[in-house]
């Protein structure tokens, strides 16, 4: 009796294991595609059903269809769109290409072995924990013209008194730039030196007794094992630069004289402030789909995942 | 100079012929040299980029904490004699004191959320094979692309809808929402890279498969999921936009919207900002010290290709 139970008993825990299997990982993702359909695609499909839209809060008798009137009034008769879309360009190219070479060297640095490399660490990647409005906060303290940095330049002869960075629209690029660099350049760093763990020793080794210089040891070893994690990084980084509205909305609120207003601040002043959301909503799926193309053209040409070399 | 040339050569003579007579000698003599070569990098060459760089990172924070104790009117460059004025100032008057515990309730919530429903979503993709896998990969992925700034409106009105305007819920769960894509695919990077075979070895001895997961491969995801907590925590304590959206009321703000009103101020109070920034600052720091090595280390697992 016992040993039939013994026998009968083995094969029932795989069956219960093998009929659950089938609905578990429905089960198990159901959170996550639920959350996500609810917030991410419903949204996103709203945006697109809205672009052809009239639908603006201020203006409600001309709500209705409106077919592609948003779009054709984008491309023909929208001056901002272009210039805005031009700032957003120059926007992401210059941090990504800036924070990209500076935390690749800082990377480089902090993987050596020296004394203090762990508090050297944690200081320099500290800025990657800090938000955009506090880093709006730090450097409109550090740009002040009266209390700030350049008033103690000035009082030791360096430049003039009474400049604002923020406020001239000829530096108030670069300030920002710089603002943005501080928080940012961490993130490559980080990444890049997560990346540089697993470069084996024994290829520097081998290169070293091959005679090979520590340049070229980086063009011909270091470079190429981090070239997807390069790839991956900048990516991600150019998608959130373009996207991210927190910096330069409390920094310079896209002035002066719309000087620093990127494309999705200039969808939010549309749509929030000027109640207009059906255009705001055009120009969202425009952002997305241009976003979307050059991320396809940029994997391509850096043949993302291909085999080195 | 000749030493240089003796030692190239000498590894030189040591490459193509293995079993050449002289190959031990070079080999040794070659030693030094090469470590040299990868390891003894000249110390000038870290301590000064090192330096500049460490120069620009600090800084600005000193300058915020500066600007914070220094007494209004001040123009010392030494934060002696400290004063703690504008922190009372900021916490009571400012009411920093509650925006900081809402948002340390929208951060400790996203915090939860986000890692439970990723871990559960990251374990069906690490170990199961079904219909929907690539697909809801894929939306993962483009997820990626969505700006968050551009879906405030139609998220106003769906909160709107279910009558969570103004409460922190709507917060917790839009940063939730945002945070996941990323989160499940680093997490599912984490469980592959845990042997399956530890699992089964489980399953017979007679571990269901959620004790079996507990028991085994969840001690194993702990770098992995304290990165994935930790971004989940920072992001949502800074982020801004959905806070300033979405909670309208002065004593549901955050702490971001509370800056950003100190920012907006008719007359700038800058020590009140300062020290408001400060605030803001010190959760995300200690975090920050605490995990900055399972970042490394989190990373480093493998995730970052995915």
């Amino acid at each position: 009796m016992a040993q039939a139970a013994a026998v009968a008993t083995p094969p029932k825990v795989p069956r219960r294991r093998s009929a659950s299997p089938r609905r578990l990982p429905y089960l198990l993702i159901a959170p996550a595609g639920l959350l996500m359909l609810g917030f991410i695609a419903y949204p996103v499909i709203s945006v697109f059903y809205y672009s052809l839209q009239n639908y603006n809060v201020t203006k409600p008798w001309r709500n209705g269809f409106a077919g592609f009137d948003n779009f054709t009034r984008i491309f023909t008769d929208d001056d901002q769109f272009w210039t805005t879309l031009g700032f957003s360009a120059q926007w992401v190219v210059v941090q990504v290409a800036l924070q990209l070479t500076l935390g690749l060297a800082l990377a480089l640095i902090v993987n050596q072995s020296f004394i203090g490399r762990g508090i050297s660490r944690a200081m320099v990647f500290s800025p990657w924990a800090v938000s955009g409005v506090l880093t709006s906060t730090i450097w409109i303290l550090l740009y002040n013209s009266s209390t700030g940095f350049s008033r103690y330049l000035a009082d030791a002869g360096i430049g003039d008194y009474g400049t604002s960075v923020l406020s001239d629209t000829g530096t108030v690029f670069w300030a920002a730039t710089v603002a943005e660099l501080w928080r940012g350049v961490p993130f490559f760093a980080i990444l890049i030196l997560a990346d540089l763990q697993s470069v084996s020793k024994e290829l520097y080794e081998a290169a070293s007794v091959d005679g090979a210089g520590r340049l070229r040891q980086f063009f011909h070893i270091t470079l190429p094992h981090l070239r997807d994690a390069i790839i991956l990084s900048t990516l991600l980084r150019g998608v959130w630069e373009f996207n991210n509205v927190d910096l330069l909305y409390t920094l310079t609120g896209g002035g002066p004289a719309g000087e620093t207003t990127t494309l999705p601040l200039y969808v939010a002043n549309t749509g929030i402030e000027g109640h207009d959301f059906g255009y705001a909503s055009a120009l969202t799926t425009v952002a997305f789909v241009i976003l979307l193309f050059c991320s396809i053209v940029y994997l391509r040409l850096s043949k993302f995942g291909g085999e080195h070399k | 100079m000749t030493a240089a040339l003796a030692e190239k050569n000498g590894t030189d003579a040591a490459r193509p012929p293995v079993r050449d007579h002289r190959t031990p000698a070079a080999h040794r003599r070659g030693k030094p040299g090469r470590e040299r070569a990868f390891d003894d990098v000249p110390r000038w060459q870290i301590y000064v980029p090192l330096g500049i760089y460490l120069v620009f990172t600090l800084i600005p924070f000193y300058w915020m904490f500066l600007f914070a104790v220094r007494p209004a009117g001040s123009t010392s460059l030494v934060p002696w004699p400290m004063t703690g004025e504008h922190f009372s100032k900021v916490w009571n008057e400012r009411s920093f004191a509650v925006f900081f515990q809402n948002s340390m309730i929208v951060g400790v919530c996203t915090l939860v959320c986000t890692t439970l429903v990723a871990l559960a979503g990251g374990y069906a993709l690490a170990r199961f094979n079904f219909r929907i896998k690539n697909g809801f990969m894929l939306a993962l992925l483009c997820s990626q692309f969505i700006p968050g700034a551009l879906m405030l409106v139609p998220l106003f009105e769906i909160f709107k809808n279910l009558q969570m305007i103004n409460s922190l819920g709507s917060v917790v769960i839009a940063e939730t929402v945002f945070q996941l894509p990323l989160s499940i695919i680093l997490i599912s990077g984490f469980i592959k890279n845990v042997p399956v075979t530890l699992e089964e070895a489980a399953w017979v001895d007679g571990c269901s498969r959620f004790r079996a997961f507990c028991a085994v491969v969840l001690p194993l995801l702990r770098p992995g999921l304290i990165a994935v907590g930790s971004f989940a925590f920072v992001h949502s304590w800074n982020h801004f936009l959905f806070a300033l959206m979405f909670l309208s009321e002065q004593d549901k703000q955050t702490i971001p919207v509370g800056l950003n009103t100190l920012i907006g101020a008719d007359s700038v109070d800058l020590g009140a900002l300062a020290a408001g920034g400060v605030i803001a600052a010190v959760p995300v720091v200690i975090v920050f010290a605490f995990i900055q090595k399972w970042l490394i280390t989190g990373f480093s697992a493998g995730a970052v290709k995915g």
